[in-house]
């Protein structure tokens, strides 16, 4: 790090973003996202009617949410059943999620998100979940906003936005945050590390500001898609 | 129940007759289990948990040939709560063990370079098993304190000719900072700390927030379907670094 990173980027400037809408026809909804290698894969089926019938809610549907990676997307292979990670990240992207949907339109039902991570180079639940944001507005379902994220972090004592994967490995520190943006909310928050509390503050208006920035790549992805042809 | 909790925090009361920033009395108990190297018995009212620490040798992570390896592993025993059932770990056991291991790991606490034994080949491996006896709220704040008390009482056993002496003690490990972590939750624009079971029903959205005696952060996941603003991102640190600096005063 001599004022640049190791993939020749600046402190706050993230890395290319790819979206790609409607790449699965069986889907209620879907779209590929990526962060330079990192390359997230979701897809929406529902609100349909939800099975076993314990699991029903009478006021409200239910979310569910399965994030994967594919054995092939590091670089030792990652064993296919779902490990403790994955298990925590599933839940966290659920939450991240669901103060956005209007659950409660739904009742008894439920909607089914999965995120596939097809190859995996740090920031990957961020990722999925500018995904799945995606995905459930093209499936239809009421929201009360997109909802944005990305990583954050401290590198070499500086701070910088949108870690890759060997950044993530050597970082000191790496916040994973997310938000619904023209309401200002934060609905995942994760830190590791050690930072004070400047550092913190710091980065969660690097995070925000960033997101301001996914938030208008999600909002013209979706807009170029429902254009009216002249 | 719900609308008397709503009702009473409107006036800044809670069920239980605490201040919104008030814990319930905290108990611990050190060294509760004799074969465990390291123990602990943690109540927070009336949820009580206990955490017990197991050394093993063992080989270490290719990434990390000269360090010591820690795992942190949680069960609700079905004995804690009627909604606890018997089986492998669900999502919030696995959730709550990884909140309490990176408090744990990422405020460096362990120094787990001293626990090396033979470069690549063999270190110690720290075992922390979390056990919730009895659930009345606020789980990962009690799993967290007992873990970190097992973890400051543990010993490690004396090795001969590269093998283990159960028993017999060389020293205890090496422990130098001291995380605490501090959950505050979010209940219509109230916020709380140390929510017992029934307020935990409503709880919209929770942060639990580890920091150490030196003013950092080192930890921080938020929880609940709901979401926070950043106005009460920062209530909920200035909240939990004064709570978490009270705690640390009984533990130190």
């Amino acid at each position: 790090m001599n004022g640049k990173r190791i993939d020749g980027r600046e402190a706050n400037e993230m890395r290319k973003v790819e979206v790609k809408l409607d790449v699965i026809s069986r889907a209620d909804g879907s779209a590929e996202f990526a962060f330079g290698k990192t390359r997230a894969l979701a897809c929406v089926y529902g609100p349909k009617a939800l099975y076993p019938k314990h699991l029903q809610e009478y006021e409200k549907g239910i979310l569910r949410c399965r994030y994967s990676m594919a054995p092939y997307s590091v670089d030792e292979r990652k064993p296919p059943a779902p490990d403790r990670r994955s298990i925590e990240l599933s839940k966290v992207i659920r939450l991240a999620l669901e103060p956005a949907i209007f659950l409660e339109d739904y009742p008894k039902t439920g909607i089914d998100v999965y995120i596939e991570i097809t190859e995996a180079d740090g920031s990957t639940r961020v990722t999925a979940i500018n995904a799945a944001s995606l995905a459930l507005a093209l499936a239809g379902i009421p929201m009360r906003d997109l909802v944005c994220a990305c990583s954050v972090g401290k590198i070499d004592n500086t701070l910088v936005v949108d870690l890759n994967g060997k950044e993530d490995n050597f970082s000191e520190a790496d916040v994973v945050f997310a938000m619904m943006p023209s309401k200002g909310k934060i609905t995942l928050l994760q830190m590791d590390g050690v930072l004070t509390r400047e550092e913190f503050n710091k980065l969660i208006e690097m995070a925000k500001q960033n997101c301001y920035k996914i938030y208008e790549i999600q909002k013209n992805a979706l807009k170029e898609k429902y254009k009216v042809s002249e | 129940m719900e609308s008397y909790i709503l009702e009473l925090l409107e006036k800044g009361k809670r069920i239980d007759g605490r201040k919104l920033d008030e814990f319930r009395r905290i108990e611990i108990k050190e060294n509760v289990v004799s074969k465990a190297e390291g123990s602990a018995s943690v109540k927070i009212g009336e949820t009580h948990v206990m955490a017990g620490v197991k050394l093993e040798l063992g080989a270490p992570f290719p990434d990390s040939p000269n360090e010591g390896i820690l795992v942190v592993n949680a069960e609700f025993t079905p004995l804690a709560s009627p909604e606890f059932e018997p089986g492998p770990p669900g999502e919030d056991e696995i959730e709550l063990a990884r909140v309490v291991d990176r408090g744990i790991r990422e405020s460096e606490c362990i120094e787990l370079e001293k626990l090396c034994i033979q470069p690549g080949e063999k270190v110690w491996c720290i075992f922390v098993d979390i056990s919730v006896l009895n659930h009345h709220g606020n789980l990962l704040d009690a799993s967290a304190l007992a873990s970190f008390i097992a973890l400051k009482n543990t010993r490690i056993p004396k090795v001969e000719d590269g093998k283990m002496v159960r028993g017999e003690y060389q020293g205890i490990l090496p422990v130098v900072h001291t995380p605490i972590t501090v959950s505050v939750a979010k209940i219509g624009k109230n916020l709380l700390v140390d929510t017992n079971f029934e307020e935990e029903k409503i709880v919209e959205s929770k942060v639990c927030v580890t920091t150490r005696e030196d003013g950092k952060i080192c930890a921080v996941q938020k929880q609940g379907s709901g979401y926070i603003s950043f106005e009460e991102l920062e209530e909920i640190l200035d909240l939990s670094f004064e709570k978490a600096k009270e705690i640390r005063k009984m533990v130190e």
